[in-house]
């Protein structure tokens, strides 16, 4: 029998529960986050467009550069503020 | 375990030693004499007709850093205040306050190696009187399983096999540092996990480093877990690249490695392992994997490790750590790197002709329509320094040349211009009202000498998103 030393973290993940998607839009403050990334704008502001439509208010959130995690501050302004956020993720 | 030397005298001998059987009638006097007290290692009649101590396990060798025997040891109320190694007539005198010892000895015959220090017992005793400094989990594979297919089954590999991280390896590895094993290197991306010098051995160890490696392991995780280098970005892009580090220093050469021939290809250890111990610490205890949050669209064989040496001995121009404020010492320098393309020309004679070819490589980094969005590494070849140094170019001089090369029309870079979609928008191209851009920042270009000694080659290994938005290059000291 051979015994290795572990070369991880040795972390326990913790398990979460998802939440409930709501069942309408209508009257929910919905945060949209634009990662900066190159054309995000123009999804963003379509979905924007959509949601108003159905009654939803959206506030718009940017990230400084889609490189890096979006700073504490940011989501936490979010988090406050929001009942729903949507992320324009990636290319 | 009693590893504390009684008060008096005392001796550590093994019958294998010639000089400890040498020494015996001596010994046998000390005793009836002086009290002296007798370890013996290998042997517990040794010697023949005195009572003595077998150290059986070497713990009273080993805890007492016995290197030589016989070492002649005077203990005062629990402390040792004199030793002496090997037989020295008038040491062995003075140590024990006689006058005539070994007169019929010869008046000095070295020692041989003690026990605890023979290479072949070494890690295991170790493992055996030091394992316990170590905190990591262990893991035990059971004997109908493979260790390196265990390895690769829990996921703990880049895709090739590793060596196992056994406690004697781990052990040996961590001689390699001053630092002790619970200290905390960095603060490992994408999951923010403190990394402790131990954790950092291990996968040292999986990667095939020398103990010798570890401090420039530990300083390009210090320069990559920085915030300005910016890991989780390196990682999460869907750009192909990765950490690329370049070792700077006397300790590159002490520790053998590659700056000339195929310096960035395969057959030096120092090289592959130190790049690759880097990325299985991002991988193992950062988390940091493909398809998880690495999503790069190709990557980059560089990213199972890219390492290599500067050329200082052949450079006509200072090392890039010293360009970057570390003269003199042994330093990483880590850049977000894909991997490098060769820059040909074999028959420029002068700086101006070889500048021309440099700069339209250059220009075509990633797009030749994107400017001041990328870094590049040139990694210049010695037959295309001599060039450069031949017409007495510095570096300053050099990227001076470049820069000016490399100036742009800004209608050439329009969005759409010259049938190519990508480019800066049309208004800002108007704002600049015909004003050309650079290509790069002003310190947007890295200058490194290496490579073999035959070629009119370079390489330039491109960037990824440059400065504050994306990655700045860091560089580190190596501390042992």
């Amino acid at each position: 029998m051979s015994v290795f030393l572990d070369p991880t973290s040795e972390r326990r993940l913790t398990e979460m529960t998802r939440q409930q998607r709501p069942a309408d839009v209508c009257g929910k403050t919905i945060g949209l986050l634009d990662i900066s990334k190159a054309r995000g704008n123009v999804y963003l502001d379509r979905i924007a467009d959509l949601l108003v439509e159905r009654g939803a208010v959206v506030k718009r959130y940017i990230k400084p550069t889609f490189t890096k995690p979006a700073p504490v501050d940011l989501r936490h302004e979010i988090a406050t503020q929001c009942e729903i956020v949507i992320e324009g993720l990636a290319d | 375990m009693v590893t504390q030397l009684p008060d008096g005298l005392v001796v550590i001998v093994k019958r294998e030693c010639a000089t400890c059987v040498m020494v015996t009638p001596v010994l046998a006097r000390l005793r009836a004499e002086r009290g002296l007290t007798i370890f013996t290692q290998d042997d517990p009649k040794f010697p023949d007709g005195l009572d003595s101590v077998f150290d059986a396990d070497l713990s009273i060798s080993w805890h007492n850093s016995i290197e030589t025997v016989p070492t002649l040891i005077r203990v005062v109320d629990g402390c040792e205040v004199e030793r002496t190694v090997g037989w020295h007539r008038d040491d062995w005198n003075a140590l024990t306050g006689m006058t005539d010892l070994g007169a019929d000895l010869p008046p000095m015959r070295p020692g041989c190696g003690s026990m605890s220090v023979d290479p072949n017992l070494e890690d295991e005793l170790r493992a055996r009187f030091s394992g316990s400094v170590l905190r990591a989990r262990r893991v035990e594979i059971a004997s109908a399983e493979d260790d390196a297919e265990a390895l690769f089954d829990r996921g703990w590999t880049d895709g090739l096999p590793v060596v196992a991280p056994t406690e004697e390896r781990v052990l040996r590895m961590l001689t390699g540092t001053s630092r002790a094993p619970d200290d905390i290197v960095a603060v490992v991306p994408p999951d923010l996990v403190e990394v402790t010098v131990e954790k950092v051995a291990i996968n040292a160890v999986m990667a095939g480093c020398r103990p010798e490696y570890l401090p420039w392991v530990i300083a390009s995780l210090q320069a990559v877990c920085n915030d300005d280098f910016n890991m989780h970005g390196v990682l999460a892009t869907t750009m192909p690249v990765g950490p690329v580090i370049v070792a700077n220093g006397p300790g590159t050469r002490a520790i053998g490695m590659n700056s000339g021939i195929n310096a960035f290809g395969q057959g030096n250890r120092a090289n592959l392992t130190i790049g690759r111990a880097v990325q299985l610490v991002v991988r193992n205890v950062g988390g940091g994997r493909p398809g998880e949050v690495d999503r790069a669209t190709h990557g980059n064989p560089g990213k199972i490790g890219f390492c290599f040496a500067e050329d200082e001995v052949g450079s006509p121009w200072t090392s890039l750590a010293e360009s970057r404020g570390f003269a003199g010492v042994d330093a990483v320098t880590v850049f977000a790197g894909e991997g490098p393309r060769c820059i040909v020309d074999q028959l420029a004679r002068d700086a101006d002709q070889l500048a021309n070819t440099f700069a339209a490589c250059l220009r075509t980094l990633h797009n030749p329509k994107l400017v001041l969005a990328f870094d590049a590494l040139v990694v210049i070849g010695p037959e295309h320094a001599r060039v450069f140094a031949e017409a007495e170019w510095d570096r300053a001089r050099l990227l001076h040349e470049l820069d000016s090369r490399l100036r742009i029309p800004s209608s050439e870079l329009a969005r759409g211009a010259g049938g190519i979609a990508e480019g800066i928008p049309e208004q800002i191209v108007e704002q600049l009202k015909g004003e050309p851009l650079p290509k790069f920042a002003p310190d947007g270009l890295l200058i490194v000498h290496a490579g073999g000694g035959a070629g009119l080659f370079s390489a330039i290994i491109g960037g990824w998103a440059r400065g504050a938005v994306g990655s700045k290059p860091v560089t580190s000291a190596v501390e042992r």
